[in-house]
Order: structure tokens, then sequence, then C-alpha cells
């Protein structure tokens, strides 16, 4: 997490100093209207204009270079062009697992492709219409995690959101699908995605959160966009939350994406996240522990290859007795990708009892391919049992000699061991039908 | 067994091998025969297991000369896993884990790439669990072990298990043993071997490499053959190897080298 200096506290010759960032802020800023959701704009507004996009000079952005990004010219999403999009049919591949879905494009709720009928009493999906104001101010961009740069450029720009709102003692039993799809079309464009999940006490929902190009479509592949999503979720006490986070964007496109997740007390959260498209994706996951006795499980896998670069940044703060947290992110990286993990977990004096483990581990499939890992524990507590490590290794010659000499041939050897690595992650998620179309998906990226 | 008239498996001739340009094997000569079990015997560092991973095809060694005639075939022409395929098997000495892999679907994929090749139809998960079912007798093994990671986290000897296992899934012409014997205790040697006595027959035959005259009370051979210095230096029958039992290796060698053997 970029924790930044509060912008009242700097002079106003340092406004604007980011001409790129400004032409950003100016493309996402709606026309003026009143009340509280403008206040929240203006005062993200506010942060943006004393901020910069950070450089590599920066510690939590050493490897991720953005200078690609900042070449780009980004316009606003075009409504009209939107509304043609809706009409058209966008290929929404929804699992047979899935009951309800909500569809999202450019950032701006799409009924047409969506399917929140007979949602069961307790359950709302929808956008910010489904809410009353008090409750969506009360959880809206409240998350102590949204201090930073582009989570502020979001807020800033925040016109619809994503709102999946679980009531107390509710159990939803089958996964809710949320699609974040970007047309970006003939010029680049800004999307900026928005979501807010809200599991009240005792209540348990599994979520399937999803960002892609326009699949399918001729030439999706070449869009320019720059997806700049926020989720923010809620699990109050007691309650449990499955969520799996897939990011498949276009081979041009740019991805930072921000998850942050508040936990109440004896509450349980655990995260697939899985990226393996875009040309730059970056993911900061942070998670609060508001209470004690609370469990965070945190899988991550990273699949890249040709020149992609993937940056995943965890944040966990087990602020209280008896956390348990386990995380384990996995890269396969191929050709001349670079993948990047940095996992942070603080344990304060107050956390005694912390149960917490962290592992990286990564398979390198060419010579050219680069991980930078930095796996980092920050403990003041003295009961606590923590462990945390990273691996990088290639896939073994013996390995794959192993395999031929049972009859397999050299190139389903590799499969099947990519494949090993990856479904370690992939079996954690509970549709079956993503997972085997993330393994094909991973086993064709890996194939090249 | 030794039969009369029996089809000539497995011809090799002058074989030579390096590995990173350090000669292993120098000249080595033996022909196998349909329903006969040879034990290779040696000192450490004779090229006893350079042979066997020659003969299955380890891309880490150099045939630089010589030739490997199987069932009509030039096997140093074919891939790996196409040798594999075509009936060569290597028990290997120390089975390598691979983790995320189950075993069962390890089995089947490897079975099913042998019964392509022999241009027979692939069989589904539920023929195959019938297969393997009847399989796991002869190594008496526990069908827990097939919803594991391939020999992840197996002991050496339900590693063992394992091969034995895979060798009698796949059925092959000519089985390598390479120590197959090393790390067993007493029970689970009795096993392996009951194992491989139970899958010889006269069409098909058996290579085992071996330091010790242990495994060969179990599985008796027709010939046993030492090596040095990277070749074959004499060869016997069963006899041989309980005279190297009692009197080491270094008669052999003294006798073989001394005389002029070429190397």
């Amino acid at each position: 997490m970029t924790i930044e200096v509060s912008p009242s506290s700097i002079s106003d010759s340092l406004l604007n100093r980011d001409a790129f960032l400004t032409g950003l802020l100016n493309q996402v800023t709606t026309s003026e209207t009143t009340g509280w959701l403008q206040q929240l704009r203006d005062s993200a507004v506010k942060w943006v204009r004393h901020s910069v996009i950070p450089n590599t000079r920066n510690e939590e952005w050493r490897f991720t270079d953005l200078s690609l990004l900042k070449e780009v010219e980004f316009n606003s999403v075009d409504i009209k062009t939107l509304e043609k999009f809706q009409e058209t049919a966008l290929e929404v591949e929804i699992f047979p697992e899935v009951s309800y879905c909500l569809v999202f494009v450019n950032g701006v709720f799409a009924p047409n492709l969506s399917a929140i009928t007979n949602l069961p009493p307790g359950l709302k999906i929808g956008n910010l219409d489904i809410l009353p104001d008090a409750v969506a101010q009360e959880y809206l961009a409240q998350s102590e995690g949204t201090r930073d740069v582009f989570t502020n450029l979001n807020t800033a720009g925040l016109n619809d959101v994503a709102v999946v709102w679980v009531g107390k003692n509710v159990v939803v039993q089958n996964p809710i699908y949320l699609l974040f799809i970007s047309v970006a079309g003939e010029s680049a464009i800004i999307s900026q995605p928005r979501c807010l999940v809200v599991a009240e006490s005792n209540s348990q929902v599994s979520l399937i959160e999803e960002y892609t190009n326009r699949r399918g479509a001729e030439k999706a592949e070449d869009e320019v966009y720059f997806a700049n999503s926020v989720t923010e979720i809620w699990v109050n006490q007691n309650a449990q939350v499955s969520h799996t986070r897939i990011v498949i964007e276009g081979e041009a496109a740019f991805h930072i994406g921000k998850t942050a997740v508040t936990q109440a007390r004896y509450s349980r959260y655990s995260c697939n996240a899985v990226t393996v498209g875009g040309k730059i994706s970056r993911h900061n996951l942070e998670i609060f522990q508001t209470g004690e006795q609370t469990e965070t499980t945190l899988n991550g896998l990273t699949v890249i290859a040709e020149k992609q670069l993937a940056d995943t940044h965890s944040v966990l703060f087990l602020n209280h007795p008896h956390g348990v947290s386990k995380h384990l992110h996995k890269c396969i990286i191929g050709d001349r990708a670079h993948g990047v993990f940095n996992g942070k977990i603080f344990v304060p004096k107050l956390a005694q009892l912390t149960d917490a483990s962290q592992l990286n581990r990564n398979l390198l499939l060419s010579s050219k391919a680069r991980v930078d890992t930095k796996p980092q524990l920050e403990i003041t507590a003295d009961n606590v049992k923590c462990a945390h490590g990273a691996t990088v290794s290639q896939l073994e010659d013996d390995e794959i000699f192993y395999l031929q000499s049972r009859g397999i041939d050299q190139n389903n050897a590799r499969k099947l061991l990519v494949n090993a690595f990856a479904s370690e992650i992939i079996n954690f998620i509970p549709v079956n039908s993503l997972r085997d179309k993330l393994l094909k998906t991973v086993v064709s990226l890996t194939n090249k | 067994m030794i039969l009369e008239k029996s089809d000539l498996i497995l011809s090799v001739k002058g074989l030579t091998a390096d590995v990173d340009g350090t000669p292993i094997l120098k000249g080595l000569n033996l022909d196998v025969r349909a329903g006969e079990i040879h034990a290779i015997m040696g000192p450490n560092g004779s090229g006893k297991s350079t042979f066997s991973k020659v003969l299955a095809g380890h891309p880490a060694y150099t045939v630089t000369g010589g030739e490997v005639i199987f069932q009509g075939q030039n096997l140093l022409g074919m891939e790996a896993a196409e040798r594999a395929r075509s009936g060569v098997f290597l028990a290997f000495q120390y089975p390598l884990e691979i983790p995320g892999v189950s075993n069962l679907d390890f089995l089947r994929v490897a079975y099913n790439s042998r019964r392509k090749a022999q241009g027979l139809e692939e069989v589904d998960a539920f023929d195959f669990d019938d297969l393997v079912e009847e399989k796991l007798d002869v190594v008496k093994m526990n069908p827990a072990f097939l919803n594991r990671s391939v020999n992840e986290g197996f002991s050496g000897g339900e590693k063992k298990r394992n091969e034995i296992l895979q060798m009698a899934i796949l059925e092959p012409k000519l089985a390598i043993l390479d120590e197959t014997d090393s790390g067993l205790d007493i029970d689970a040697l009795k096993i392996v071997a009951n194992g491989v006595n139970q899958l010889t027959s006269p069409e098909n035959a058996t290579i085992m490499i071996t330091h010790y005259q242990r495994l060969l009370n179990y599985i008796v051979p027709d010939f046993v053959h030492v090596m040095a210095e990277g070749q074959i230096i004499i060869s016997g029958g069963k006899e041989l190897a309980l005279e190297l039992e009692s009197r080491g290796y270094n008669w052999v060698l003294e006798e073989a080298l001394g005389v002029g053997v070429s190397s």
C-alpha cells in the first residue's frame, strides 16, 4: 500500500505536476452534481491533483515501469458507443454453476447482459441504485485501502458501481458472477470498473469477478485500454466470502486493480486471484483484519508469456489476536515476460497468537523470463507463528525424461508439468467449468 | 528362461557413449532374446546405469558409436517417448516425484500413449480403473496411492513398487530394472521381485542392473554379465553372481582386463 501524505499539507504549487495524470483526471471526471457522491468524488479529485503516477524510484513500483502506460493518450468512454455495444451481442459466457450475473461494460452497468432476476430475500445485486444512500455512504470508498493514486482516480470518476449486498444470516448457494468488460474501439480508452460487496454478519457468499476485453471480437486483442478497477469487500462479523478474481485482459491492455477487503472478527475471506492477460497488469490486494479470530486465505496464480508484465502486491494487516492467514502465490513465466510479487504481512504487538504463512513459487519457462519476488514480514508481537518464503525453478530435464520414458511426448510432458504447477491454485476455484477453462488458457499460453 | 529359437529382442553392438564429453560406454555388446532375464553387475562407475539410460534415450548421454537394434528397429534413432511406446521400459533407480500430477492420471496417459502407438483404441477413465485395480495386486499396492501425486512423499519401497506397477500396466517387451533392489528392506524386496516374476513371460525380456547378488535370489537370471570400464568383460550363468558375491570383483577385472581386453 502506498501511504501518501495528506494532500492538504502540500502547497498549491505542487498541484497538477503530472500532465498525464491530469489528462486522465479531466477525462474521467463527470459533470457537476451535488450530494454525498459528488463530495466523495471531489475529495478524490483533490488527492489526484496532488499526486503523480509512480515511477520506478518508488519502492512499491520498483519493478513495474509504467512509462508504456504514460505514452498512451486515453479518452473517456463515449456512452453512446457503449449503448451500441450493449445492443450488439458481446460474448458473455455464463458458467452453468452460476445463478446470477452482473455485467459492466467500461464501468457502466449493462442490464441487458446481466441476469439478476429471482433473487432470494436478503440478497441484492445491481448497481448503486439498489442501496439506500445511508448504506452506500457507510461503505463506498471507506476502506482503509482506498488511499492511493489509482484508487482515487477511480473514485474521482465514479459514476456506476457493481453492488452485491448479502443480508444478515443469508447463505447464497451458487456463485455470483461479476463480469467487467472493456471495449476500446478505434481510440484508446480508460475504463474504471468499480465494485462494492457487503456481506452482513453470519452471511455466506461466493463471487467470481472477471476483467476482460471484448472476447472473440475481431481485433479485440489490439484494442488499447486502461482498466483501473477498484473492488471493496466488507466481510462483517462471522461472515464468509469466497472470492475468485480473474484477469484476462487483451494483449495491448493495461490493468491496475485494487481489491480492498475489510474483515470483522470471526470472519473468513478467501481469494483465488488468477492473472493471465494484459500487457501490464498490477493487482493491489489489501486485507485489513479488524477483529480477533479472523481468517484470510489468499491463493494467486500469474501465467504470462511474450513481453507481458504482471505484478501482485499484497498487504495483510493482522491487527488482532488469533488471526490466521495463508498465502500461496505462484507465477509461471515464459518468453521474455516479467513477473513481480511483493507480499507484506504486518503483525503488530496486539496480534498475539497469529498464525501467518506466505509462500511465493515461480516457474520460469525460458532463459529470458524474469521474476522479482519479495516476501516481507513485519512482526512486533512475540508469541506468533509466521513463515514466509520464495522459490524460483525451471522444468527439470529429469522430470521431463521420466514422463518421456513412460511414452509421453516431450511437449505433452511439459504441458503436464505446467498444468500440475498451475492446478494447485486453479483447483481452489469452486466452479468446475471455470477451472477447465482456465487450465486450457494456461496450457495454450505456455505452449505458444 | 532360455528358449530355443526365440526372437532376438535387443542387439547391442560396439556401443559407445559420452556424458559431457567424457566417454562412459566403450564398446558394449549384448544380445537379449525373448524369455530371457539378464543381470548386469559390476563395480561403481562401470557404466551400468549409463547403459540403462542410453537404452531409454536420456538426453544427457550422447551416443558416439555402435548400434542398438530393438525388435528389428534402430532404437537409437527414436525419441525417448517413442522408445517407451514401442516397448522399452526403464524402472528408475531414483523415481522422480511429480507434484500435482495424480498417479492414476499419469498411469492412464502413459497407458494410452502406448495403446495409441500399438494402433489400439484409448481406454476411458472407468475401464482404466478396472485395469489398474487388477494390476495393483501384482505389487500389493494400496489403492490410496493412486490418488496421490506421482511418487510425492512415497517411501523408497513405495516408489519402487510404483515403478513395477507402471511396468505391469505398460507391459513392455524389454524391461530394464536399474538397481531396483536399492533402498528396499527384505519384505519390500520380496514383493517387488515377486511382481517382476509375475510379469516375465516367454514373449518379453528383462535386464536387471544390480550391485548385489541378493536380488538374484528372488529374480533368477539366465545370464549374468559383469561390466567394467564401459564394457561387458565377462558373461556367465547365475553361478557367476554367487562367485562374485564371495570373491568380489577384483579377480574378474584382473583376469579380464589383464588378458588384454581392448579398452
